[in-house]
């Protein structure tokens, strides 16, 4: 038993690194929540397993591949130099056998969940590891457009699943996620200028300049603030969730204001973990909603 | 800023969160309104303090932002219980807004730490007496007189932070940051607590 269970330990110390696990959390509350919007019987356990496991497996999958394929360039940059493949943790060849059998296993077990699902599900992984990583990111700044919509896959995944088809609702909540990942991304992009820089990465504030990047940044908080309002307001959910939900996008109006007027590292970064707490708040508002 | 003050201030934006969603049930939109306006206001400056730290506080909006919280619930407490005066309290908090905004912006400081005071002052009273008196009166069950004890602990903390901006602290900038989340978290319990009886 002891044995097993260090063999364990050293398994997930090895690979844990490789799924970028508080992005992967996010996605999947992202899925959840989409699943739970569509007010199907939640407390189906077995069903919310099983989205929990495919959603969390084929994310994790789609990160290792993309960890795999960007291992030159994070080797060149400061801030991801640490990461297992390029310190030598884990070989190029065994990160990719890890990350296409658990991709396999998580897109089979959603295509076995539901056919629409799993399309959604595989679609995401498409998007992200091919069209994003694979062919734009080295080419063009604006390969972010395809992250936020990989990263909208979820949700929208989640919701179909439920409902048995993809609807507006659907699109407004997976359309927040699109908006609100270039937050994420261009934030890095700004403080990371150097790094991506040195490592030949195509990014806004290379591209367009700082400026451009955070009047970008600004408009597509507010774009994602508006879509999940417009996607709460159709799902239906109660007053008092509306009435946070909007509390929470003038803080987000406000920041995105201030980074216009007022550009500053702190307001910058400041932007982009309140938009990132802002969309973890209304990701588990649906679901306190519906529960 | 220190782990406990993180703690402090996430609890804070947690319970104001909770304050904006339950709303007060049978309450008409106006008193709604004010006190989702009020409680907004401490769940973003909570999150701010969080997020930016408390150098967020030296922002000259700060001042105006944070002037929303007793303007607002006293509204609020007004519309929910002296209905008859509403209108012209109505008329006194959105000039008294107002004259904070243009006096912050544009006027002297002696007028602006004036008219601050004044208009603080008021709806900081209104938040302390009017709760104790209605449940003095039984009105409302006794409970509800914790709002009052809001309200005073809210006005020692605009003191404090108005006098630390107008260059006369009554306590060092250090003491007064020590303090001022935990304060936060009181005064925000007290709030939540005492309309959990109406």
């Amino acid at each position: 038993m002891p044995k097993s269970y260090s063999a364990l330990r050293t398994l997930k110390a090895k690979y844990w690194p490789l799924i970028k696990s508080l992005q992967t959390f996010l996605l999947l509350l992202t899925g959840l929540a989409g699943y739970m919007s569509a007010r199907c019987p939640v407390f189906n356990i077995g069903t919310v397993l099983s989205v929990t496991g495919s959603l969390f497996i084929s994310i994790s999958g789609s990160t290792v591949l993309n960890m795999w394929y960007d291992r030159d360039i994070d080797a060149r940059m400061n801030r991801t130099c640490w990461r297992p493949l390029p310190a030598g943790i884990i070989s190029p060849p065994e990160a990719l056998r890890f990350g296409l059998l658990i991709s396999i296993l998580g897109i089979g077990w959603a295509l076995a969940i539901d056919l629409l699902y799993g399309a959604i599900v595989f679609a995401g992984l498409f998007f992200d590891v091919v069209i994003y990583t694979i062919w734009l990111k080295r080419r063009t700044c604006w390969s972010i457009v395809w992250g936020g919509i990989s990263g909208g896959m979820p949700v929208l995944a989640g919701r179909a699943l439920g409902l048995g088809y993809i609807d507006w609702i659907g699109l407004a909540l997976t359309f927040a996620i699109l908006f609100w990942i270039p937050t994420h991304i261009l934030t890095f992009s700004m403080r990371y200028f150097d790094d991506y820089k040195t490592a030949g990465v195509p990014t806004f504030p290379l591209t367009y300049g700082f400026q451009f990047t955070r009047v970008t940044i600004a408009i597509s908080s507010v774009i994602a603030a508006v879509a999940m309002i417009a996607a709460a307001v159709g799902i239906g959910m109660d007053w008092g969730y509306l009435r946070l939900i909007g509390v929470l996008s003038v803080g987000l109006l406000g920041l995105a204001i201030a980074m216009s007027v007022r550009p500053s590292e702190r307001v910058n970064f400041g932007l982009f973990k309140y938009a990132s707490l802002f969309m973890l708040g209304a990701m588990v508002m649906i679901v306190l909603d519906v529960i | 800023m220190k782990p406990l003050d993180r703690i402090l201030l996430l609890i804070t934006a947690l319970l104001a969160s909770y304050q904006v969603v339950q709303g007060i049930a049978g309450l008409s939109s106006m008193a709604i309104a004010c006190y989702t306006i009020g409680f907004g206001v401490i769940v973003i400056a909570s999150l701010m303090m969080l997020i930016l730290g408390f150098e967020v506080l030296d922002s000259p909006l700060v001042v105006i932002a944070s002037t929303l919280i007793p303007l607002s619930l006293a509204l609020g407490l007004v519309a929910q219980f002296i209905r008859p005066i509403l209108i012209p309290y109505g008329i006194f908090t959105v000039m008294g807004f107002l004259a904070i905004v243009a006096t912050r912006l544009v006027g002297p400081k002696k007028l602006a730490v004036i008219t601050l005071a004044v208009v603080h002052g008021v709806a900081g009273l209104t938040i302390f007496f009017l709760p104790i008196v209605i449940a003095f009166q039984a009105k409302t069950p006794g409970g509800f007189a914790w709002v009052g004890i809001g309200g005073m602990l809210i006005g020692l903390g605009g003191l404090l932070l108005s006098f630390l901006k107008a260059g006369k602290p009554l306590l060092s900038r250090g003491r007064i940051l020590a303090v001022f989340p935990g304060l936060l978290l009181l005064t925000t319990a007290a709030f939540v607590a005492g309309f959990t009886f109406v």
